[in-house]
């Protein structure tokens, strides 16, 4: 029997997946920042544990369009990380990212946005995932960044069904990245299997 | 015109004419909308795992397939709906990633549509119509009065089934 209980906030357990979220967000920063050349700020990212209904609703609701990029991981930690954005912000970074002024656009994502975006998705979710990996000492490996662009509602059922498997709760970590011209609202999902979250507190001696 | 009653993730709701149901965003969770044609009594359920005997932590009946449309079709009894009047209406189910390999978390848009199809002939609820697999999020409405079911998904015309 798995030793976690998500439903419990006060548990230590759920301490240690937000410092997990806390440290792995500001590592993501550190990439993004890196990659866009410029200074990024990063707000204290809030690490929330909501039900099932209002899940899409932090994210401004059920039919808001996000862009999900989502990749597999393997190794001694099974699951999936997922970092969602909204369309708005998402163009940004690809502005941002091509040299460009944000220009707050609401357009369909041609091809090289839509590239440009699964590489920021790789960028951040690998710097994400080594900051796990470095803290607990396994091995994380992930798949090529998955990229999926529709509603919140639908996008978000793919981690929440993940942990609808152990509770009736999911962990979102939402950081907000800040640079001079703009500032783009992300979400963090981290999604191990029930037997990985067991390896996870061990490497940590919980 | 009735009101529009939402249903949230992991969630069931039961109305009459002239009340709606609608739930909003459905990607890989199936949503099952149930009717009695004669007593206009209406059912949906928005579930998002196929068994609740795989799963030790089972408390929210509505988050399965199995037990969830048991209490949605108890819930519409209590209404005055009579069993074996019923008709469905499903959608949902997506693939919200375009994954490759087969790693059995990626596949629980058909596993849910199984699901529910599986529990709706144990139930001998027979399906009229359904929208359901593919890659792309749906919103659906259920109109009580009429028993149509309008789904919209993004940058697609809205369909009524």
């Amino acid at each position: 029997m798995s030793k976690l209980d998500l439903n419990d906030v006060g548990s230590v357990q759920f301490d240690v997946l937000k410092e997990i979220g806390n440290i792995g967000a500001g590592n993501a920063t550190t990439a993004l920042s890196q990659m866009i050349n410029t200074k990024v700020d990063m707000q204290v990212p809030k690490v929330e544990l909501l039900g099932f209904q209002e899940l899409p609703d932090i994210v401004g609701g059920a039919e808001k369009i996000v862009v999900g990029i989502l990749v597999n991981l393997e190794g001694d930690v099974d699951g999936m990380m997922m970092f969602m954005v909204d369309k708005v912000c998402a163009h940004n970074l690809v502005d941002i990212l091509m040299g460009k002024k944000p220009s707050n656009d609401d357009s369909d994502f041609d091809e090289i946005s839509l590239s440009a975006l699964q590489e920021i998705g790789n960028i951040i979710g690998g710097a994400y995932l080594n900051s796990l990996s470095s803290l607990t000492n396994l091995v994380i490996t992930e798949s090529i960044p998955y990229l999926s662009v529709d509603m919140a509602g639908a996008i978000l059922s793919v981690p929440a069904i993940e942990f609808g498997k152990i509770g009736d709760k999911a962990l979102l970590i939402q950081s907000r990245f800040l640079d001079d011209d703009m500032s783009v609202d992300g979400f963090f999902i981290l999604i191990p299997t029930l037997e990985s979250y067991d390896k996870i507190f061990g490497a940590l001696g919980l | 015109m009735g009101v529009m009653i939402k249903v949230g993730m992991a969630d069931l709701k039961v109305c009459k004419a002239p009340d709606n149901l609608t739930t909003l965003g459905l990607g890989s969770c199936v949503g099952a909308s149930i009717y009695d044609p004669v007593t206009k009594v209406s059912g949906m359920l928005h579930c998002m795992l196929p068994d609740s005997t795989k799963i030790a932590n089972n408390q929210n009946r509505a988050k399965f397939a199995d037990s969830g449309l048991d209490d949605l079709i108890a819930d519409m009894k209590k209404l005055g709906a009579e069993q074996s009047r019923l008709v469905a209406k499903i959608a949902g189910g997506a693939q919200m990633f375009a994954f490759s390999g087969n790693n059995d978390m990626l596949r629980v848009g058909d596993r849910n549509v199984e699901a529910v199809k599986a529990k709706l002939k144990a139930l001998r609820i027979p399906i009229i119509a359904e929208d359901t697999g593919l890659n792309y999020g749906r919103t659906i409405e259920f109109y009580s009065e009429t028993g149509n079911l309008i789904i919209k998904s993004v940058g697609k015309e809205t369909k009524t089934i």
